[in-house]
């Protein structure tokens, strides 16, 4: 480079001419990583984003410096982004097919009718 | 840090090409009615090719923006004045590499790996923000890098965080969180400088003067000649045009800078109060696309660092390598 740079760290490296190929291969970027964050004791997992590395060991150690530098953090899981199995996003209708689930709700049982019912009665 | 103007229209570029256009009709109706109705889209859903092609090229874009934007600030480290600002700066250009990664994530999602997306940048083929081509010459520069210069981002991710890509929303929403930490100790490093010796005060204000022009350029193009189309619009991609977040920073900015008694170099710089827009000399966008395309003061250097830090990590990243893992996109 014709020009010093301002900083000396650079200047130490010697760099090489400008128009100079550098290329990365394919995968020398490792595998991809689903990172889960725990922010309290007794908290859920929650998934905050991913990380690259090469192995599980360190994708945990890439976690911690990505996710867990500041917000408050007890723990990290790592899963391999490929051993996700999701549902497609296109049959995201089949949650919503049944119309009628009071049978599931606690709102969908009601007593009190029943038991006043049963008291004037008597 | 960095959603800026870093989104570089090539001149002439087609914003929507032909073959591009044709999408299923019916697929596409009810693409643009999720997003009309406010709905995020994930990455195994349906999207037009052009969706996909724009985002790509503005998520990899400000990723390269903050992988390159560590490296005028990180000039500074080894010469903080003091321990606090030397670790505040540490933490701030650690946290602007973090940034560069969640967004490399997740412009992956949309099915471009990392690997391409830091060859493009290394080959010149992909741009990143033009701010980053200019040399932090004393620390004043990076006070005003740390607050102006993430002000003007600050501006672009907040508005940027509003769209419709989900995973880019997600990282931006992290992004911003860590952007008010940079925002504010960048402006203490400022009113320190501002209110200090005559020599401090007169050091801000030679490096206001050198970076106002590449600030002025920061959103890119002015309404009037940039081509950002409609549909970008339309599908929440392009968040506010370039003018009007131009003008969003100098309502919010240029009155704490004057207010210091510090003044900027641009005799046509007022607010008007009738049309409540900021009026300003035009900068000069020759030099702008000049700069661009290779010819600033920095850009073989920003450049180069980056291609010296790939060849001389190849070695630790291939010792860890397992050959047979075969690679994979992020979910989500
Ligand atoms: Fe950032
Ligand atoms: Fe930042």
């Amino acid at each position: 480079m014709s020009n010093e740079s301002l900083d000396p760290r650079v200047n130490r490296l010697k760099l090489g001419e400008a128009g100079e190929i550098v290329k990365v291969e394919e995968g020398e970027n490792w595998n991809i990583y689903e990172v889960f964050h725990q922010e309290k004791r007794g908290a859920h997992h929650e998934h905050v984003g991913c990380v690259h590395a090469p192995d599980p060991q360190l994708a945990l150690v890439f976690a911690k410096e990505q996710f867990g530098r500041r917000k408050k953090c007890v723990n990290l899981w790592v899963v391999k982004s490929s051993d996700i199995l999701a549902f497609d996003v296109e049959d995201e209708d089949m949650f919503a097919n049944n119309l009628e689930k009071t049978y599931r709700d606690a709102s969908g049982f009601k007593v009190m009718e029943k038991i006043n019912k049963f008291k004037q009665s008597k | 840090m960095y959603g800026g103007g870093y989104i570089f229209d090539e001149p002439n570029r087609k914003q929507l090409r032909e073959e591009e256009q044709h999408d299923e009709p019916e697929k596409l109706a009810a693409f643009e009615e999720r997003i009309a109705k406010g709905e995020k889209i994930e990455p195994g859903d349906w999207m037009p090719a052009e969706y996909r092609r724009q985002l790509i090229r503005l998520i990899e874009q400000h990723a390269h923006s903050e992988i390159i934007g560590a490296l005028p600030e990180g000039t500074w480290i080894t010469r903080a004045p003091g321990f606090k600002r030397k670790l505040a700066l540490i933490a701030k250009v650690q946290d602007e590499i973090g940034h560069g990664q969640l967004l490399y994530n997740a412009a992956e999602t949309l099915g471009k790996s990392r690997e391409a997306m830091i060859n493009d940048l290394l080959s010149g083929k992909s741009k990143y923000s033009n701010v980053f081509n200019y040399p932090a010459e004393t620390w004043a520069d990076v006070a005003v890098i740390g607050f102006l210069i993430d002000a003007a981002a600050i501006v672009n991710q907040v508005a940027n965080a509003k769209g419709s890509y989900g995973p880019y929303c997600r990282a931006l929403e992290r992004i911003c969180y860590e952007e008010s930490f940079h925002l504010k100790q960048g402006h203490d490093v400022f009113i320190e400088l501002a209110t200090g010796t005559p020599a401090q005060r007169e050091m801000l204000q030679d490096a206001l003067n050198r970076w106002w022009q590449p600030i002025m350029h920061f959103f890119g193009p002015p309404d009037k000649v940039s081509s950002h189309s409609e549909k970008l619009m339309q599908w929440k991609v392009k968040m506010a045009s370039n003018d009007d977040m131009r003008n969003q920073f100098l309502d919010t900015y240029v009155p704490k800078i004057w207010d210091l008694g510090l003044t900027l170099p641009d005799p046509a710089l007022r607010k008007n109060e009738a049309t409540g827009r900021w009026e300003y000399t035009d900068p000069d966008w020759d030099e702008f696309f000049r700069v661009i395309n290779g010819g600033g003061p920095c850009n073989a250097e920003r450049l180069q660092v980056r291609k010296w830090a790939e060849e001389h990590g190849r070695w630790v990243r291939k010792a860890l390598m397992r050959p047979a893992e075969r690679k994979t996109f992020p979910v989500a």
